[in-house]
C-alpha cells in the first residue's frame, strides 16, 4: 500500500481540461432538457392566462364549451381523455402481461421468440395515423354490427372504439417492459421454488409475479401515458362531440383531439387561450398520474 | 426508449450519486441561470406580436406571399402557376386556414391572406389598419346522406335542415321530411348528423344559414367556425365528414360542393328564398352573388335573394392592406400584387369551374373591381 501512495499519476493539463469540458458539456446538455420543459410550462401558462382569468376554476368543471358564445368548460374532454385511456388500459393489461409471461418465461430464446418480440415491438412503431384509418375502415364497421345486435344507436364510432384502438397501441409497452423483467427474476428463487414443488403455473404466481410486479406496473404505467397524449388515431373514431358520454358506447371527445381539430381556426384570444389551457391541464394531468406511479412503484418495490 | 425507462428503473439506490451531482450543480449554477434565461426568452418569443417579424415580407419584388383558407388552395395554385407563365411572378401560397392566413397578415409576414369569412370585430381591430377583403371565387356547401334505398333526390326546406340538425327530428320517416318529398319511400331509421370537428369556413357557412332561417339556431348554437353541437357525431375536414356519411346508413352531414362532386356523393335539392328547390351546382351558386352586393363585398350569401341561387353558399376574400405602404415595401411590388387579384377576378376565373369553383357573379366582379381600385400606394390610387 506505502508503495502506490508515492506514485504520481502524471496527466497533462490538457487531459484534465478535456475531462473537465466532457463533463460539463454532459450536464449542460441533460440540463438544456429540463429547462426545456420548464419553458415549455411556462410558455403555456403565460399563453393561457386569458382563459385563466376570464373562466377560472369553472373551466375546469364546466359542461359546455361553445366557442360561438365564448363559453369554455373542459369537463366532457377531460372526461373523455381519461374514459377512453383507463378503458384502453383495462383492455390491454390481460394482452400485455400474458406477452410478458409468455416471451419472458415460455420461451425466452429462439427465432420465434425473436420474431415475436420483434412484431410486438413494430406494433408500437407503426404511425398513429395508419391506426386510425385501419380502426375507421376495419374496427369501426364492426363495432356497428355488434351494436346493432345490442340494439342501441349503431355509430360505430365513439369511446369503446377508440378505447379498442388505443389498447392495440399501447400493448408494446407494458409487454416489453413486463418481459425484460420477467426475464431478471433470478433462476436461483424459481428453481428454489420448483424444488419445493411447485408447479409451474405457482412459479409465475408466487415467485415470477411478486418478484417483477413493480417492473410491470412501471410498464403500465408508460402504456397509460401513451394513451392520455394519442391525438391522431383517437380523433378519428372517437366521433368528437362535446356532449357529456352517458354510455361507452357513446361519442365523445378528448382533450387531446379538441387542439388538433380546433386550433387552426381559432379565432379570438379566448378561444385560443382556451385551447392552450386545455393543453395546460392534459400536461398536468400527466405529470400527476406518473408522479401517483412512480409513489405506487415505490412502494411496491420497498 | 423502453430500454431507457428500465435502466432508470433499476438504478434505484442511487443516493450517493445524488449528492454528487447537487455539488456539480452548485458548480455550473451560473450555466444553470443562463439557461433559464434562454428558456424564458423562448416562452416569451410567442407573446410577442412580431413588428420586426416582417423580414420575409420585404424579399424581392418578384416574389409575393400568402396564406390562409384551404378552400380555395387548389384555383389559387392552378391561377397562380398560370399567372406565373404569363409575367413570370412568383406566388407562394401557404394554405394553413383562414385564421392562421388573417394572422399571418395581421403579423406583416405575408402580402395578402385569404379568408372564407370577413374579419370579425376582434381581428379587424388587432389589424389596426383598414383592410380589403376582395371575392375571389364562391363555394356552397351541400347536404349529403346516406339511404340506400331512396333513389330520388331528396328535397329539404330550411325548417326541416335546421330541426334535423337541432336533433329534433330524429327518423327519416318523420312526417315534416314526408311532406315535401311526396312519392318518396322514406325509411323508418334513425339520423345520424355528421359534422365538422375541425374549425372550417366550410361550418361557418352552414351555421351562418341556419342562424338565418331558425330563431331556434340563432338563440341555441348561433354561427361560426366552430359552434356547440346539439346532436351528432364530428368527423375531421371533409373527408372526414364524407367518411362518416358513407359509412353510416341515415347519416346527413354538410360538405363543400367541390368535394361532393369530385367524389359524386348524392345531396339534396335545398329550398331557398324564394320557394324554389335549388340543386347545388356552380351555375345556381354563381346565380347567388348575382344580388346587389355592399360597396365592402363582407356579405353573407347564404339565404341569397336570387330566385335560382343556391342558398348555402359564400364567398371566399383575398384580404390585402388599403395602404400598401407599409414594412418599407417597394411601389413596384405593391403594384405587382394588385395586378395580380385583378387578373384573378377576371381572366384567372375561367379556371373555376373546372375545379368546381364557382366563378364569381358579374355584380360580384364589379364591386371587386371597385375595391382593388381603392388601394393606396402612399395615398395615391394604384391600378391607374
Amino acid at each position: 500500500m506505502e508503495v502506490w501512495k508515492n506514485i504520481k499519476i502524471k496527466r497533462s493539463f490538457r487531459q484534465i481540461r478535456m475531462e473537465k469540458i466532457f463533463r460539463s458539456s454532459l450536464v449542460l446538455i441533460a440540463l438544456s432538457i429540463l429547462v426545456m420543459v420548464f419553458a415549455f410550462m411556462l410558455t403555456l401558462i403565460i399563453q393561457s392566462l386569458p382563459s385563466i382569468k376570464a373562466l377560472g376554476f369553472g373551466f375546469l368543471y364546466g359542461k359546455t364549451w361553445d366557442p360561438v358564445a365564448n363559453i369554455y368548460g373542459t369537463y366532457p374532454f377531460l372526461l373523455g381523455t381519461l374514459l377512453t385511456s383507463f378503458l384502453a388500459l383495462l383492455i390491454s393489461i390481460p394482452f400485455s402481461f400474458s406477452i410478458a409471461i409468455f416471451l419472458g418465461e415460455y420461451y425466452p430464446r429462439g427465432w420465434f421468440s425473436e420474431f415475436l418480440k420483434n412484431a410486438i415491438e413494430l406494433i408500437a412503431a407503426v404511425p398513429s395515423v395508419i391506426y386510425g384509418f385501419w380502426g375507421l375502415f376495419v374496427l369501426v364497421p364492426i363495432v356497428r354490427s355488434i351494436e346493432l345486435k345490442m340494439g342501441i344507436t349503431p355509430y360505430g364510432i365513439g369511446i369503446f372504439t377508440s378505447s379498442l384502438i388505443l389498447a392495440i397501441m399501447i400493448i408494446p409497452y407494458a409487454a416489453s417492459l413486463g418481459r425484460e423483467m420477467i426475464r431478471m427474476v433470478p433462476a436461483e428463487l424459481k428453481e428454489a421454488a420448483y424444488s419445493l414443488g411447485a408447479t409451474r403455473w405457482e412459479v409465475i404466481r408466487m415467485v415470477i409475479i411478486p418478484y417483477s410486479k413493480s417492473g410491470l406496473f412501471a410498464g403500465v404505467l408508460l402504456s397509460l401515458g401513451r394513451a392520455l397524449g394519442e391525438t391522431m388515431a383517437v380523433t378519428m373514431v372517437i366521433g368528437n362531440t362535446s356532449i357529456i358520454p352517458k354510455s361507452i358506447f357513446d361519442p365523445g371527445n378528448t382533450m387531446a383531439s379538441v387542439i388538433a381539430n380546433e386550433f387552426t381556426e381559432a379565432a379570438s384570444t379566448l378561444y385560443l387561450s382556451s385551447l392552450i389551457e386545455l393543453g395546460l391541464i392534459l400536461f398536468l394531468v400527466t405529470v400527476v398520474i406518473n408522479i401517483i406511479g412512480k409513489k405506487v412503484i415505490s412502494r411496491f418495490t420497498q | 426508449m423502453i430500454i431507457g425507462a428500465l435502466q432508470q428503473f433499476i438504478e434505484k439506490n442511487e443516493k450517493l450519486k445524488i449528492i454528487n451531482m447537487y455539488s456539480t450543480i452548485k458548480k455550473i449554477m451560473p450555466a444553470i441561470v443562463a439557461f433559464a434565461l434562454i428558456g424564458f426568452a423562448i416562452a416569451g418569443c410567442n407573446s410577442n406580436s412580431g413588428d420586426e417579424r416582417s423580414d420575409t415580407a420585404k424579399g424581392d419584388d418578384n416574389t409575393l406571399l400568402g396564406a390562409g383558407s384551404t378552400f380555395v388552395y387548389p384555383l389559387f395554385s392552378k391561377q397562380f402557376s398560370e399567372y406565373n407563365k404569363l409575367t413570370g411572378l412568383k406566388i407562394n401560397y401557404q394554405s394553413i386556414g383562414s385564421g392562421g392566413g388573417i394572422l399571418q397578415l395581421t403579423n406583416k409576414t405575408v402580402d395578402f391572406g385569404d379568408s372564407d369569412a370577413p374579419l370579425n370585430e376582434e381581428q379587424a381591430k388587432n389589424m389596426g389598419v383598414p383592410a380589403l377583403h376582395i371575392p375571389m371565387c364562391s363555394g356552397a356547401v351541400v347536404v349529403s346522406y346516406n339511404l340506400a334505398e331512396v333513389k330520388d333526390t331528396l328535397k329539404l326546406s330550411p325548417e326541416v335542415l335546421a330541426d334535423i340538425f337541432l336533433g329534433k327530428i330524429s327518423k327519416w320517416n318523420d312526417a315534416k321530411i314526408a311532406a315535401i318529398n311526396a312519392g318518396v319511400n322514406l325509411p323508418a331509421i334513425s339520423i345520424v348528423i355528421a359534422h365538422r370537428s375541425d374549425g372550417s369556413g366550410t361550418t361557418n357557412i352552414f351555421t351562418d344559414y341556419l342562424a338565418k332561417v331558425s330563431e331556434e339556431w340563432k338563440i341555441k348554437v348561433g354561427k361560426g367556425s366552430a359552434v356547440n353541437w346539439p346532436a351528432g357525431l364530428g368527423g375531421k375536414g371533409n373527408e372526414g365528414v364524407a367518411g362518416l356519411v358513407k359509412q353510416t346508413p341515415g347519416a346527413i352531414g354538410y360538405i363543400e360542393l367541390a368535394y361532393a362532386m369530385q367524389n359524386k356523393m348524392s345531396f339534396a335539392k335545398i329550398q331557398n328564398k324564394s320557394g324554389h328547390f335549388i340543386t347545388p351546382n356552380l351555375a345556381s351558386t354563381s346565380a347567388a352573388s348575382n344580388i346587389t352586393l355592399p360597396a365592402d363585398s363582407k356579405v353573407s350569401l347564404t339565404n341569397t335573394e336570387a330566385a335560382d341561387g343556391y342558398p348555402i353558399s359564400g364567398f371566399t376574400w383575398a384580404l390585402i392592406y388599403q395602404e400598401q405602404n407599409y414594412n418599407k415595401r417597394s411601389e413596384t411590388k405593391a403594384k405587382n400584387l394588385l395586378k395580380l387579384l385583378w387578373w384573378n377576378i377576371h381572366e384567372g376565373q375561367q379556371y373555376c369551374e373546372a375545379l368546381h369553383y364557382a366563378p364569381l357573379s358579374p355584380a360580384a366582379v364589379t364591386v371587386a373591381e371597385a375595391i382593388l381600385k381603392s388601394a393606396t400606394f402612399d395615398g395615391k390610387g394604384i391600378l391607374e
